[in-house]
This record gives C-alpha cells, sequence and structure tokens, in this order.
C-alpha cells in the first residue's frame, strides 16, 4: 500500500512525519521530492545500487528530413523550432511524447535517450529506502516520479511528496492508496492545506491531518478538522528541542519520547486509512 | 529592476522576506509565482481589477460517436491516459500524439483552463497572482504569464519583487531566468543547507547575481557558520542574518507584513538587509 505524505505549503513537515512514521511502521520510505529530496539525510541509509532515469528525445535523420516542418507544427510544447532549413530541438522542453515521429512523413526520425536524473536504493534499520534526484538544471521531476512509483516494493511504501499541489504532486497521489496531509496551525498552513484537500479528494483516497508544530491551542486546522470531518492522525507539538534535533539532520525516533509519539501515530495512520 | 525570492527548500521564510521587503521599497510590483500555494497575497485586502483565464496546455477529448474502439489511441500513448478508449485527464498532457493515429479522426485536442491569473490592487501596489485550477499543471508558460503581465505596471525605477516556489524544476527555472537578482533565503538545517547547494548551482548555471540571507539564523550557530562558509567558497553575497523571532508567527497569523511590528529583532535585522540588497541592485 502506499501511502502520499503531503502538504500543499513546503515546510510543514512532510519529511520528518515521512521518515519518521516508515520507521514505526516499518515500512518503505519513498524520497518522491525529486527537486530537493532530504529524507536519506535523516534515515542515512547505505546506498546499494543507483539507477539513471533517461528520457526519450528525437533524433533528425538530416539524409531523410526535408524540412518541411510538420514535426515543428505538431509539437505542443514548442520543443521543436524551424529556423531557415534546420529543425532544432530543445531538449529540456520535450514531453517525449512520441507525436513528432508520427507526423513524419520520411521517417526521418528516431529516438535517444538522454539523462536527466537518478534514483538511490538502499537500506536503514531494516526498511528499504528509495529517492529520485532531479539533476539540477532539469525542468521536469515527473519522469522520475513516474520510475520510481513504477517500481515500488511491496509493503507498506510511506512516499514523501515535494512541497506544492501541481503535478508532481498529482503524479505521487495517482499511484497511492492513501494520503496522510501535514499542515501547521498558521494562515499560510490552513490556506494551503485546503487546496491540499481539495486536491486529494478529487482521488477518492482516504486521507488523514497530522498537525505539526501545534501550539497546543484550539487552532484553525483542529476546527476545520471538525468541520470538514476529516480524521485527525496526530499531533506533532512545537518544540525548540525537536527544531534543534531536526537541525542537526537526525532522527526524531532515536529519541525514546518521539519515538512513542509515532509509534501511536502509526498506529492511528493505519485505522485511518484502512477504514475511512 | 527584477528581484527573484527563492529558496530551494519550502518553509525557509521567502513569502515572509519577499513581502518585507516590498514593503521596505515603496515603488514596487509583487508577483507571486508559488501558484500551487500562493501566500503573498494574503498579507493584503485588494481589489482584483483583472482576471483572465489562463489556458496552460491541451486535453485530448475522444468522440465517442467516431470512436470504432480500435484501441490504437491507448497503445501510442506515452502517459498511459487512455484505458478502454476513455480519456485520464489529470494524465493526459495534451501532446495529440492520438489525435495523429486515430483513423476516424475522432479525438481532438481541447484548450484546458490551468488558471485563473489576476492583476489585485491594494493600497501598497500591484500585485500578479494565479489561483490554479485543482491538479493543473504549474507549468513554466504560467509563471512565465505572470511576470510579465506585473511587468505591464512596474515603471524604470519600479522594484518588481517575485516570490518563487520551492524546489528547482520548471516553475523555478521560470521565475529566475532573465531576471536581474536573486535572494536566495535559506535556514540554519542540515536539509535547508542541501537544498541550497543546488538552487545555487541552478542560479549560477543561468549567471545570475546571487544574494544569500539566513533566517532564523540562531536556531543552529553551527551550521549557519557552515552556511556563511559555503557562500564564500561560492563568491555570494550574504545581504542579512534574520534570527528567529516568534513575532515573525505572529504577523502571519494576523496577516500583517513583519515590518509593522516595532519591537521585532527580525524586523529590524530585514531593515538592514535591505540597506544591503539596495546598495548591490540600485
Amino acid at each position: 500500500m502506499n501511502i502520499a505524505v503531503l502538504s500543499g505549503k513546503g515546510g510543514t513537515g512532510k519529511t520528518t512525519v515521512s521518515t519518521n512514521l516508515a520507521l514505526a511502521l516499518r515500512a518503505n520510505y519513498i524520497d518522491c521530492d525529486v527537486e530537493e529530496p532530504n529524507g536519506f539525510l535523516f534515515l542515512k541509509p547505505d546506498i546499494e545500487k543507483t539507477e539513471q532515469v533517461k528520457v526519450e528525445y528525437p533524433f533528425i535523420d538530416d539524409k531523410k528530413c526535408i524540412s518541411c516542418g510538420s514535426c515543428v507544427e505538431v509539437c505542443e510544447f514548442n520543443a521543436l523550432a524551424k529556423v531557415k532549413d534546420d529543425i532544432i530541438l530543445f531538449q529540456k522542453l520535450c514531453h517525449s511524447c512520441g507525436a513528432c515521429k508520427i507526423i513524419c512523413k520520411q521517417n526521418a526520425l528516431s529516438y535517444k535517450y538522454r539523462e536527466t536524473g537518478r534514483i538511490d536504493k538502499g537500506h536503514t534499520q531494516d526498511i528499504k529506502c528509495i529517492r529520485g534526484v532531479l539533476n539540477v538544471g532539469e525542468p521536469m521531476a515527473v519522469p522520475i516520479i513516474k520510475q520510481l512509483l513504477n517500481n515500488v516494493p511491496q509493503g507498506i511504501n510511506i512516499i514523501d511528496c515535494s512541497p506544492g499541489t501541481s503535478c508532481n504532486v498529482v503524479n505521487t497521489i495517482k499511484y497511492s492508496k492513501g494520503a496522510i496531509l501535514v499542515t501547521e496551525p498558521t494562515e499560510f498552513g490552513f490556506h494551503d492545506l485546503k487546496m491540499a484537500v481539495e486536491l486529494v479528494k478529487t482521488f477518492n483516497i482516504p486521507f488523514g491531518i497530522i498537525i505539526n508544530k501545534d501550539n497546543g491551542e484550539d487552532n484553525i486546522i483542529n476546527k476545520y478538522c471538525k468541520e470538514e470531518n476529516i480524521p485527525l492522525i496526530g499531533n506533532i507539538a512545537y518544540s525548540k528541542n525537536i527544531a534543534k534535533i531536526y537541525s542537526n539532520g537526525d532522527i526524531l525516533y532515536n529519541n525514546d519520547e518521539y519515538k512513542k509519539l509515532f509509534e501511536h501515530m502509526a498506529g492511528n495512520t493505519l485505522e485511518v486509512l484502512k477504514w475511512n | 529592476m527584477e528581484l527573484v525570492v527563492l529558496s530551494g527548500k519550502g518553509g525557509t521564510g521567502k513569502t515572509t522576506i519577499a513581502t518585507a521587503l516590498s514593503e521596505l521599497a515603496k515603488d514596487v510590483v509583487r508577483i507571486d509565482c508559488d501558484v500551487d500555494a500562493p501566500n503573498l497575497y494574503l498579507f493584503y485586502k485588494g481589489v482584483d481589477i483583472e482576471k483572465k483565464d489562463f489556458y496552460g496546455g491541451k486535453k485530448a477529448i475522444i468522440n465517442e460517436y467516431f470512436c470504432t474502439k480500435c484501441g490504437k489511441c491507448e497503445v501510442v500513448c506515452k502517459f498511459n491516459a487512455i484505458k478502454d478508449c476513455k480519456i485520464d485527464t489529470f494524465s493526459c498532457e495534451g501532446c495529440g500524439a492520438c489525435t495523429l493515429i486515430c483513423p476516424e479522426k475522432a479525438i481532438k485536442l481541447v484548450k484546458g483552463k490551468s488558471a485563473e491569473t489576476f492583476i489585485t490592487k491594494s493600497d501598497k501596489g500591484i500585485i500578479s497572482r494565479a489561483e490554479m485550477s485543482i491538479g493543473s499543471d504549474a507549468s513554466g508558460k504560467l509563471i512565465t504569464f505572470l511576470r510579465n503581465n506585473g511587468k505591464r505596471f512596474a515603471e524604470k525605477d519600479t522594484l518588481t519583487i517575485i516570490d518563487s516556489s520551492p524546489g528547482i524544476g520548471c516553475p523555478v527555472i521560470s521565475s529566475v531566468t532573465v531576471s536581474d537578482a536573486v535572494l536566495i533565503v535559506t535556514e540554519p538545517t542540515k536539509s535547508a543547507m542541501e537544498d541550497l547547494m543546488r538552487v545555487t548551482a541552478l542560479c549560477m548555471s543561468f549567471g545570475l547575481f546571487i544574494m544569500i540571507c539566513i533566517n532564523k539564523c540562531d536556531i543552529n550557530e553551527d551550521i549557519c557558520k557552515q552556511i556563511e562558509k559555503f557562500t564564500l567558497e561560492k563568491k555570494l553575497v550574504l545581504v542579512g542574518k534574520i534570527p528567529y523571532d516568534d513575532t515573525v508567527l505572529k504577523s502571519i497569523n494576523e496577516l500583517k507584513p513583519i515590518i509593522y511590528y516595532k519591537d521585532s529583532t527580525a524586523c529590524d535585522a530585514i531593515k538592514e538587509m535591505w540597506t544591503n540588497i539596495r546598495k548591490l541592485i540600485y
């Protein structure tokens, strides 16, 4: 079962929750925040295998190409341009859709591969850890997310999503059977949480909320959960100690007090996502 | 003059700082390029003076009347967006490959509305922003549109401040290209430092003028020093170190920019940072 951990707003604690919950559940950890992956910093797995992520791009055979420009016209992503008699490709705009090859009547197009990122696989404390890493300068994270999620291990997989609510997150939730939304009790957190809830609801999967940096008062998130009938999986109290541990790249789960907290939330997670 | 505020890592304080700087700069246009989690406009009670639908991409539609269920479209689709001759609009990337292969010409591409864009007028100036349709693409095209839409209101001496999104992918790349300067807001945590290195590498590859701000600088002095060392090594300019200040949280929850809180240590540090930035960008 894939459980997506998302938030809308950045910095609410997705990675904190994902890494610690994975340990508490003895579940695999999959870092899909491929633009800025941080999970391995805390889990410190031994990396056993690295595979490249490659995408296709069109290669034009100059001997066959008659510069008719049909491929340019048909490309919806402006990845091809006609400059005088030359067809030029902007590799990073190419979505590898294959439309240009279909339209070419001269059979002048074939495809080559280029690397846009990598996937690292390893182990820590008996759980599998996998992450995607986008190469700096590459615009598209989705091919890496897809390769990650098309090859997940058996069992429960905690999927650490990127911030936001657009295509990176959509392409992660698509592969998930449940979701955990991590938020913070601030106006910004609340505003973005509502967007994330709306997104998750379109996928019809069970979900629950974890309130991080909780100030203990009856806050806007608590009220919202009650009004909307959204199950609360747990709260992580606002704590300078937690902030310090986090800042040093240390895992909260190694501390007994926090270990109990995450084990309690692990139980709630299974309950909420199974029965909702 | 166009200044982009970014971070790599989410939650370091981009919007707080971008908003504070925009208050100090006086003649300013604000552009919120963090389109899937836009927070900047929350600080301002403005009036939407312009509203436009934005069509970022297309989606394929199958006309069932002509469809013979041959399945050729499903085979050709690289995004697994077609099953049993039905299109999954979340997966469809609007490439049109299916429209080319269909022997009955039963498929066409239609423009999909991905966002509503706004020009919001507040008593502190113009904000260019967007409200995305749920699940839409935060595409480079939308970000580019927001930048250009806001810049229509910028005059010769206006400062355009762009609040960017976290990450280093397409939306961030579209926010920074062809800008005059970037301010990377980081924090002294190992995560933020890991992300800082990647977003710095991105900005350096574009040859941008890079300034660094260490927000919440006193939460970990060791890592703060490591970031300062990194800044020196890469020959970047450290323009400010903002201490952790509970007043910032108060300002967010009261939806009032931090510079209005007179006893705030963060406010004082941001003002000092603005003095440094001003000397560099003007």
